[in-house]
């Protein structure tokens, strides 16, 4: 591995647990399509303020572009508090209007400079490298490394802060306004952390990257575990893993790299929901499946159970009579008798099952229940 | 603006693309009313940004950029980002925001890497795939607007065909269950529909900014009228007003990518419409709530100087300071408020700042204040 690629990937893993952080309590608090707008409309503040400035790489820019992302959510609510347009519609509205704004500011006044519409969306992670950060003459490593360092830094350092404050109203935002937490504070600095992580990451990897990097990896974290903090370090590390994984395929493939992340955070999502240890599809199916068989023995102990001893047992006990009375076609009802037997719930005695001790135990208990 | 109109209706290029921005706004915001009813805004916004890796797809496979192969590209593409997000909604316990942004981000990532093999292509015909990105409608040709406008029509017809229908889907799908219409399948088809809208208006606007055309001329027309009938054209109207005038803009300027400008266009629409619309006009709003508050203030006013004046024999003789009304709690406004009332008739200066009120004035505050009483008695 050479050192550009080293660095290439350090800097995807520490966008990627920087970006984790927030999103997890953006997809808790259902705001995961906020990501979106405010990756998109950050472009207009960062071109504004470069107009202002003449300095891609003056801080302003950061300042404005996370300014902005605030300012995205505050017109989304202004919207929505007017009452004409829910929610959705008023998201829908105003990213796209801020964001042709920044398109077309760029397109008109900034023709020759290094800041395109293209990089916007996709990141120039590839280059990320040869951006030096030289302090007092010595080459220190990647501007953006230090960049998505310093806002990890600041994001792990905000959650472990006001983590109870983050935990409290998102869960109970009623209770968290009720014990004086104020609701409204902790949404307007998650929204400024969000923005400000967008801001950073942006230039390094692009806006779409930015919303799989905050949504992926927190979505699929939701479905391996309950509790909040272990969702956050999961999310973490699911990121991280989306990083490299997305970093080899690229290089396999000789393909976008924030394409190929993004891919990745898509196929871990899909993992997770196939094989969450509680909630994924394949346990989910073969817990139906079980419970499929533990009703049919249950209603094979339960009816036996009630024709043991009585007049019409000679027919009821018959086994090939199952499929009359419990309507179960005859090769079901073969599996199931065959699986009771196996259980030692009934034994065959004189071409008639009867129920073992076990299996009037199992009748009894289902009936009760 | 007779140039202009000159130029519309005889250059072939901007008739073109104002014929062709026409036939995506019609589109869009006919079915984009519905979506935003069925609270599914940013479902257009998931199904343009997963159109790009069905485009690319579309290119890798065929080779070529007709419009049909790269429109049926971004529908399936679109359409299956719409299955896995409810396929997510429903199998698993993520909310339907976070999968929205899931597929968004992950069919987009997808699109990007497909983009990346399309540009190691040797042969020069790539050039133009990324105006799918911001659209360029300068590009646009007389054959692919009438691919658009075919699927277009077919989209539309199909929503006139089976519009009782889906009008109760929108409104009551539980209804409409009960009913015994298949919910299921009309959902499914109405998002396709959707899905077409959406793939028509990719060359023209671009997969980014799409969505837009979808939100925008509905929430528009939503301020304009309560009946489904009249939104449901109107926001096709207003889609295709802003088309237009996107389109018209863009290209008699250098430059200028088609969809920003569209999108722009789109959102001063919706502006007008949030401030100007009658009856759900925020400044009617705010004109209203003036007026009222005004009348509100000199009814205070009026009965504040009756209950100073009961305490006297003749009330209509005796004059009070605005300093008293004042600290009995009008406020400010009361000199507002005493004008109104004068003009009224129902109060007179008595000397500098000094009101009484007029026999009119006492007889007002007295059916007011009887009013008052039944309704307090009603209540």
């Amino acid at each position: 591995m050479t050192a550009p690629q080293l660095e290439i990937q350090a800097i995807a893993v520490v966008t990627a647990i920087a970006c984790a952080m927030p999103g997890v309590f953006l997809v808790l608090r259902r705001m995961a399509m906020l990501s979106d707008a405010i990756s998109h409309s950050i472009l207009l503040g960062i071109v504004l303020a470069f107009f202002a400035t003449r300095d891609l790489t003056s801080p302003w820019l950061v300042f404005a572009a996370a300014v902005t992302g605030v300012a995205t959510v505050s017109l989304v609510e202004l919207l929505q508090r007017t009452g004409r347009v829910r929610e959705d519609a008023a998201i829908g509205l105003v990213f796209p209007a801020l964001f042709s704004a920044g398109v077309i500011l760029i397109s008109r006044h900034a023709g020759g400079v290094h800041l395109d519409t293209d990089a916007v969306l996709m990141g120039e992670l590839a280059f990320a490298p040869f951006d030096r950060l030289v302090v007092a003459g010595r080459d220190v490593g990647p501007r953006a490394l230090w960049m998505m360092g310093g806002i990890l830094a600041l994001n792990g350092l905000l959650t472990a802060v006001f983590h109870k404050e983050l935990k409290l109203a998102t869960f109970d935002a009623g209770l968290a306004a009720a014990l004086g937490f104020a609701p409204a504070a902790v949404h307007y600095g998650l929204m400024s952390v969000v923005s400000l992580t967008a801001v950073g990451a942006f230039d390094a990897v692009g806006a779409i990257l930015v919303v799989a990097l905050m949504i992926g990896p927190p979505a699929a974290a939701y479905l391996l575990t309950d509790r909040l903090s272990a969702m956050i370090g999961l999310s973490a590390l699911l990121g991280a893993v989306a990083a490299v994984a997305g970093y080899w395929v690229a290089h396999a493939l000789d393909a976008s790299l924030a394409g190929c992340m993004a891919v990745m955070t898509g196929a871990l999502f899909a993992l997770a929901l196939l094989l969450a240890p509680e909630r994924g599809l394949l346990v989910a199916a073969r817990r139906r499946q079980r419970q499929r068989w533990d009703f049919a023995l249950a209603m094979l102990a339960i009816h036996l159970a009630q024709h043991e001893g009585q007049p019409d047992e000679h027919v009821e006990c018959l086994p090939d009579h199952l499929s009359d009375h419990l309507r179960w076609a005859p090769d079901f009802a073969a599996r199931v008798v065959d699986l009771a037997r196996r259980r030692d719930l009934v034994v065959e005695r004189a071409g008639l099952l009867a129920l073992t001790e076990a299996g009037r135990d199992l009748a009894r208990a289902a009936m009760v229940r | 603006m007779g140039a202009i109109l000159h130029d519309l209706v005889f250059d072939y290029t901007l008739r073109t693309v104002a014929l062709g921005s026409a036939v995506l706004g019609l589109a869009s915001g006919a079915l984009g009313a519905l979506a935003m009813l069925r609270r599914q805004s940013l479902l257009g916004d998931v199904i343009s940004h997963a159109a790009l890796p069905g485009v690319a797809l579309a290119f890798l496979l065929t080779g070529s950029k007709a419009p049909l192969a790269l429109v049926a590209g971004a529908g399936v593409a679109g359409w299956v980002a719409t299955l896995a997000v409810g396929g997510i909604v429903r199998a698993s316990r993520v909310k339907s925001d976070a999968a929205l942004g899931l597929a968004l981000s992950v069919f987009f990532g997808a699109g990007l890497v497909l983009l990346t093999f399309i540009q190691r292509r040797p042969d020069a015909a790539q050039a133009g795939l990324d105006k799918f990105l911001f659209g360029q409608a300068a590009t646009l040709l007389a054959a692919d607007v009438a691919t658009m406008a075919a699927l277009a029509a077919v989209a539309l017809a199909a929503l006139a065909v089976l519009w009782k229908e889906f009008k109760l889907l929108a409104f009551d799908p539980d209804f409409a269950a009960i009913l015994g219409y298949p919910t299921r399948r009309l959902d499914v088809l109405l998002t396709t529909l959707l899905v077409v809208a959406i793939a028509t208006g990719l060359q023209t606007v671009g997969v980014v900014l799409m969505s837009a055309m979808i939100v925008a001329p509905a929430a528009a027309a939503r301020q304009w009228t309560d009946r489904l009938g009249r939104m449901v054209p109107l926001a096709g109207l207003l889609g295709a007003l802003a088309g237009v005038a996107g389109a018209v803009l863009s290209s008699t300027t250098a430059r200028l990518s088609t969809g920003p400008v569209i999108v722009l266009c789109a959102t001063a629409i919706v502006l007008v419409s949030l401030g100007f619309a009658p009856r759900r006009g925020l400044a009617w709003q705010a004109l209203r709530q003036e007026r009222a508050r005004r009348r509100l203030r000199s009814e205070t006013v009026l009965i504040d100087l009756y209950r100073l004046a009961a305490q006297h024999e003749r009330p209509a003789d005796v004059a009070h300071a605005r300093a008293v009304l004042r600290a009995m709690g009008t406020g400010a406004g009361s000199r507002r408020a005493l004008a109104d009332l004068e003009a009224r008739g129902l109060v007179r200066r008595a000397g500098r700042d000094d009101w009484s009120l007029t026999p009119a004035g006492v007889a007002a505050a007295r059916a007011h204040l009887a009013g008052r009483d039944d309704a307090e008695v009603a209540s």
